[in-house]
């Protein structure tokens, strides 16, 4: 379980996370929902500590990373899998080598179990025969999906996705929806997917938190918040210009 | 006013001198935390030292060759033309051919290597992301991108500066032998008379000196580099700027530290 408690932080004069509270459980897929500027990305990285906070704690298995030292974090970091929005696939290296990447560095295998998994992590994703190409070969949705399979084969207990259907055509999009549903169905993984894509977001979460001016404003499973009596909620997931919110 | 002129610049360039003494730091330690990335090392090895030796060398004979004609011809008017060998071979493996060969790689590599990553980090987020994704995995991103440019600089550049001597030599040489006429075997006699053991090796000492400021330098302006193309161009001039007035000055302090540079 990850549970964020009173998280501040800013950046020269400007507070981007105010106070944020939020309890993330495992065996369901927890989506936060904010517009630009709204601290999603900020919040990402303090979750897997690559930002610190000005005050509050992390707990991830009752373990507050906030305090943690380099080592430690690490050992922290190795239970993540990440999807960054852009893939963030190295571009110097192969699709195989990508999703070998996180394996070799952490898992001590023979090289044919490590050729196995990532086969079945490509496969997985839908994209075997791939793992010979180099990432700038690849279009969008693909890197998405190879972003995914990397995660995956490491095997992590936290998967999170930053923004994974931006940028996608509706189709790609649902695809990587599906992926995502089927990545997280297990009852130990903590799934957590930061977007701004409502359609996603209804599609796949069981539970949605929506992230305003650096603190949660509503959470709820997707019924809830569909049905939301919060205008400032409303106007974000009807994508109204005009409302209570601030547009940055 | 004052502040902007010279309060603000002062505390950057105090603030940039501390990044880039802290970065080198990382990146030394880091060389020697498992695991090894030979591949890395080896790429970089082949990228920037072997791929740099036609330029070295073209360098270095001509330096070689117009340091010779000069020498002999300034020599002549003391009637002391006889030491061109020894003033040239001294110079050269002391002095001109480290400053010149870090200077050459700081133009070729060190730019290579602010555009390189300065290039994929001004990409929208594609290398900041990259970078976070190393750390994803447990690894330290300055081990990744910093620590392999570091070390296949410090073991290129004090070879290349060799190479460099010894092209020089033979370009001081050949200029002595067909352009002003000298005897061979004077200019080598001279040559052996003069240059000691130490000349050849302060001058492979400031070679590694270099080959970690051309590498540092180079991947901290990379690793700094904001506002589009136009910032990679900024970051790659300055890296280039940087690191050559670097390499200068601290030049003159090596040869003030070493103790056999003054002899």
């Amino acid at each position: 379980m990850i549970q964020i408690k009173d998280l501040y932080k800013s950046f020269a004069q400007k507070k981007v996370l105010d106070g944020l509270n939020l309890d993330i459980e495992p065996g369901q897929i927890t989506t936060i929902i904010g517009g630009s500027g709204s601290g999603k990305s900020v919040l990402f990285k303090h979750i897997i500590g690559l930002l610190k906070p000005d005050s509050g704690s992390i707990l991830i298995d009752d373990e507050d990373i906030t305090t943690l030292g380099e080592k430690d974090l690490y050992r922290i970091v190795d239970k993540f899998g990440m999807v960054f929005q852009s893939g963030a696939l190295f571009d110097s290296l192969t699709v195989g080598e990508n999703v070998a990447f996180g394996i070799k560095k952490n898992k001590k295998m023979a090289a044919a179990a490590i050729s196995e998994n990532i086969a079945l992590s490509l496969n997985q994703v839908g994209l075997p025969d791939i793992a010979h190409l180099m990432p700038s070969e690849l279009s969008g949705g693909m890197k998405k999906r190879v972003a995914i399979a990397r995660a995956i084969a490491k095997k992590p207990q936290i998967i999170m996705f930053d923004e994974p259907t931006t940028g996608l055509d509706p189709i790609m999009a649902d695809i990587i929806n599906e992926l995502i549903i089927k990545v997280s169905d297990d009852k130990e993984i903590i799934s957590i997917v930061i977007t701004h894509d409502m359609v996603s977001a209804y599609k796949i979460s069981a539970k949605i938190a929506v992230l305003y001016d650096g603190k949660i404003i509503e959470i709820g499973v997707p019924d809830e918040i569909r049905n939301t009596g919060n205008a400032m909620v409303r106007q974000f997931i009807e994508g109204k210009a005009d409302g209570p919110m601030k547009i940055r | 006013m004052l502040r902007n002129l010279i309060l603000l610049p002062f505390l950057n360039f105090v603030r940039s001198s501390i990044e880039i003494c802290v970065l080198a730091f990382k990146a030394i330690v880091s060389i020697f935390e498992p695991p090894l990335n030979f591949r890395r090392i080896i790429s970089h090895l082949y990228l920037d030292g072997i791929k740099s030796i036609p330029v070295i060398f073209l360098m270095s004979v001509f330096t070689g060759g117009v340091l010779a004609m000069q020498s002999y011809f300034g020599l002549q008017r003391f009637g002391a033309e006889v030491f061109t060998g020894s003033l040239v071979g001294v110079s050269l493996t002391k002095e001109l051919i480290p400053v010149l060969t870090g200077l050459m790689l700081a133009g070729r590599v060190s730019a290579s290597y602010s555009a390189e990553i300065g290039t994929m980090v001004v990409t929208t987020m594609v290398v900041t992301e990259q970078v976070d994704a190393l750390f994803t995995f447990g690894i330290n991103p300055v081990k990744y991108l910093v620590s392999p440019r570091v070390t296949a600089l410090l073991i290129m550049c004090p070879l290349l500066t060799l190479f460099g001597d010894f092209m020089a030599i033979m370009g001081g040489r050949l200029v002595a032998a067909l352009v002003v006429n000298q005897n061979p075997n004077l200019f080598d006699s001279q040559l052996f008379v003069a240059l000691e053991i130490w000349d050849v090796l302060s001058g492979m000492v400031k070679a590694i000196s270099f080959g970690l400021t051309v590498a540092v330098i180079g991947s901290y302006f990379g690793l700094k580099t904001e506002g589009g193309a136009k910032g990679v161009g900024r970051a790659t001039t300055t890296a280039v700027v940087v690191a050559s007035v670097i390499i200068l000055i601290s030049d003159f302090f090596w040869s003030k530290i070493l103790p056999f540079s003054l002899r």
